[in-house]
């Protein structure tokens, strides 16, 4: 069974449909990389995933059961459903430390001395131990976002999703947030990610999807998708992202 | 800044030099002209005697300040009991406001209704509906105290301004903030007590002051309903002594609370501005 499943997802504003049934399956441990334009859909989906955004139509499987039924609580699937946002959105009032320990100590009703050393250890496996104390106005892009991804582990979930983690981060700090990727990767996380960082979507990937108007028009491994994609709308996109 | 150009000043720092002491000079001279033209002129104004005996004559002034600062101790003593009941009512109305729970959305309506109303009607209105009004019930005695209906009066009437503030900051925390928090699982509740009041409050506070500044002038209005405070106290005096320098004196107690006050919150509202940028 796949870790997270969707069949004929569909998400209108209004008159604009911006997922027009999204079909995905993600197998525990995998990573998926969603590309395609500006305005694809992207965003929406993974907002959608995370129970941000009521679908009109379809459905999203957790595990095999239906997330996404009208009427269901969404709290208890947002935990277990982990998102990284492209502006961070860490909360500008706490330190670091304090953004991570919140929700912890809210849904699971656990004490700050409790929760130190775990998070701590998360602190440290990304390198972020000096900065615990730091605000985020006093941390750079890379940080803030790392700190935003160690936010979202620290509720343990199941699954990560990543909204273009990188956009906004000057060119020298994509690296260090990309590495996170990495281990998590390495870690087992099944992940989902929109990102516009194609070299590392071939790299990392273990399926890249494209997505135009709110369709998956063509999915497959990263070497084929790449270096022989089928569809024509595949072609042109990658012609002008690769170039 | 005392270097000279030995110090190694710059060109544009002795050009810059230059421009400032030029303009503290011409500054320096007009306000000097103007303050002069005053002093010299208004004592020409034909009733100028008659107005500096009656309004600004030292000898009542001092004779009277010491009673009127007495009676400014009840002003600041409503305020005191005033501010954090507005506080308290305002927020509260500012997140029934807020609200999207269905359950509630009487709650919401009548929110919306309660701000709109004492927006809408003169302060001193409300004072006289409220002070004379309710008492005029007929209730048992301390219930038709004047401190009481006055007091309601004016916490009704700055609550629903206090609560369009809070809801002005709430709705200026980016809605991401809001999806930050409900993506790691936290309830409404928390994510407004924890991730969006903190911040919302934090940007307001200069606004709030100015209306307890506000407030702190507005109690004047309960004298019209009894209680001898300090705008009443200058009255009394005032009829007593044929003579309106105890209204001058009452206001120079107010402008000593005033001034700093309000020159506090602009130093905030220009550190936020300064901070935002
Ligand atoms: N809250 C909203 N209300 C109305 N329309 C929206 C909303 N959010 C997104 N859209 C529309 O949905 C479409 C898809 O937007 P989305 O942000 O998902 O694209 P994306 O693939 O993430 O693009 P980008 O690469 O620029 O981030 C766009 O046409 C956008 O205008
Ligand atoms: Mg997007």
């Amino acid at each position: 069974m796949p870790k997270l499943a969707l069949h004929g997802v569909e998400k209108r504003f209004g008159e604009n449909v911006v997922c027009d049934g999204i079909d995905l399956t993600i197998e525990e441990g995998q990573m998926v990389c969603l590309i395609g334009a500006s305005g694809a859909g992207k965003s929406t989906l993974l907002r959608c995933i995370n129970l941000l955004e009521p679908i009109e139509d379809g459905e999203i499987l957790l595990d095999g059961k239906d997330i996404s039924l009208p009427g269901l609580d969404p709290q208890p699937v947002r935990r277990r459903i982990g998102m990284v946002f492209q502006s961070f959105n860490l909360f500008p009032h706490m330190t670091a430390v304090e953004n991570v320990m919140l929700a912890p100590r809210r849904l699971y009703r656990k004490s700050r001395s409790a929760l130190l050393p775990e998070v701590t250890e998360l602190f440290e496996r990304f390198g972020l131990k000096e900065r615990m104390g730091h605000y985020p106005d006093q941390l750079s892009g890379g940080q803030q976002q790392r700190v935003a991804i160690v936010r979202a582990l620290a509720m343990k979930p199941e699954v990560m999703l990543f909204d273009e983690i990188t956009s906004a981060l000057d060119p020298q700090l994509v690296g260090e947030v990309l590495d996170v990727l990495r281990l998590l990767k390495d870690s087992g996380m099944t992940m989902v990610l929109a990102t516009h960082e194609m070299a590392f979507a071939r790299e990392a990937a273990d399926k890249v999807c494209f997505l135009k108007d709110g369709k998956v028009i063509e999915e497959g491994a990263p070497e084929a998708l790449f270096d022989a994609p089928q569809h024509p709308d595949t072609q042109a996109f990658l012609a002008r992202a690769l170039k | 800044m005392t270097h000279d150009k030995a110090a190694g000043k710059t060109r544009r720092q002795i050009h810059e030099d230059r421009l400032r002491r030029r303009a503290l000079r011409v500054a320096a001279s007009s306000t000097a002209a103007v303050f002069l033209a005053i002093f010299l002129l208004v004592p020409m104004a034909p009733g100028w005697d008659r107005v500096k005996a009656s309004f600004f004559n030292w000898e009542v002034f001092v004779k009277t300040f010491p009673k009127l600062l007495d009676a400014f101790k009840l002003d600041i003593a409503i305020f005191l009991w005033c501010a954090p009941a507005i506080t308290v009512l305002g927020l509260l109305i500012a997140l029934a406001r807020d609200t999207r729970n269905p359950a509630l959305f009487p709650l919401r309506i009548l929110g919306a209704a309660y701000t709109d109303i004492f927006r809408g009607v003169p302060v001193v209105l409300t004072v006289y509906l409220i002070g004379f009004g309710v008492p005029g019930l007929g209730l048992p005695r301390p219930w038709n105290s004047p401190y009481i209906w006055g007091s309601l009066a004016l916490i009704l009437t700055y609550a629903a301004y206090v609560a369009e503030i809070f809801r002005s900051g709430i709705e200026s925390v980016h809605k991401s903030q809001r999806a930050a928090a409900a993506s790691l699982g936290l309830s409404d509740g928390d994510s407004m007590r924890f991730v969006i009041l903190p911040q919302a409050i934090r940007r307001v506070i200069p606004a709030q002051m100015n209306m307890l500044i506000a407030l702190q002038k507005d109690v004047a209005l309960l004298s019209f309903i009894g209680p001898v405070e300090i705008f009443r106290q200058a009255g009394v005096f005032k009829s007593l002594m044929a003579n309106f320098t105890p209204y001058v004196g009452a206001a120079v107690i107010f402008l000593a609370v005033t001034i700093p006050a309000t020159r506090y919150a602009d130093y905030l509202i220009a550190k936020q501005n300064r901070e935002r940028s």
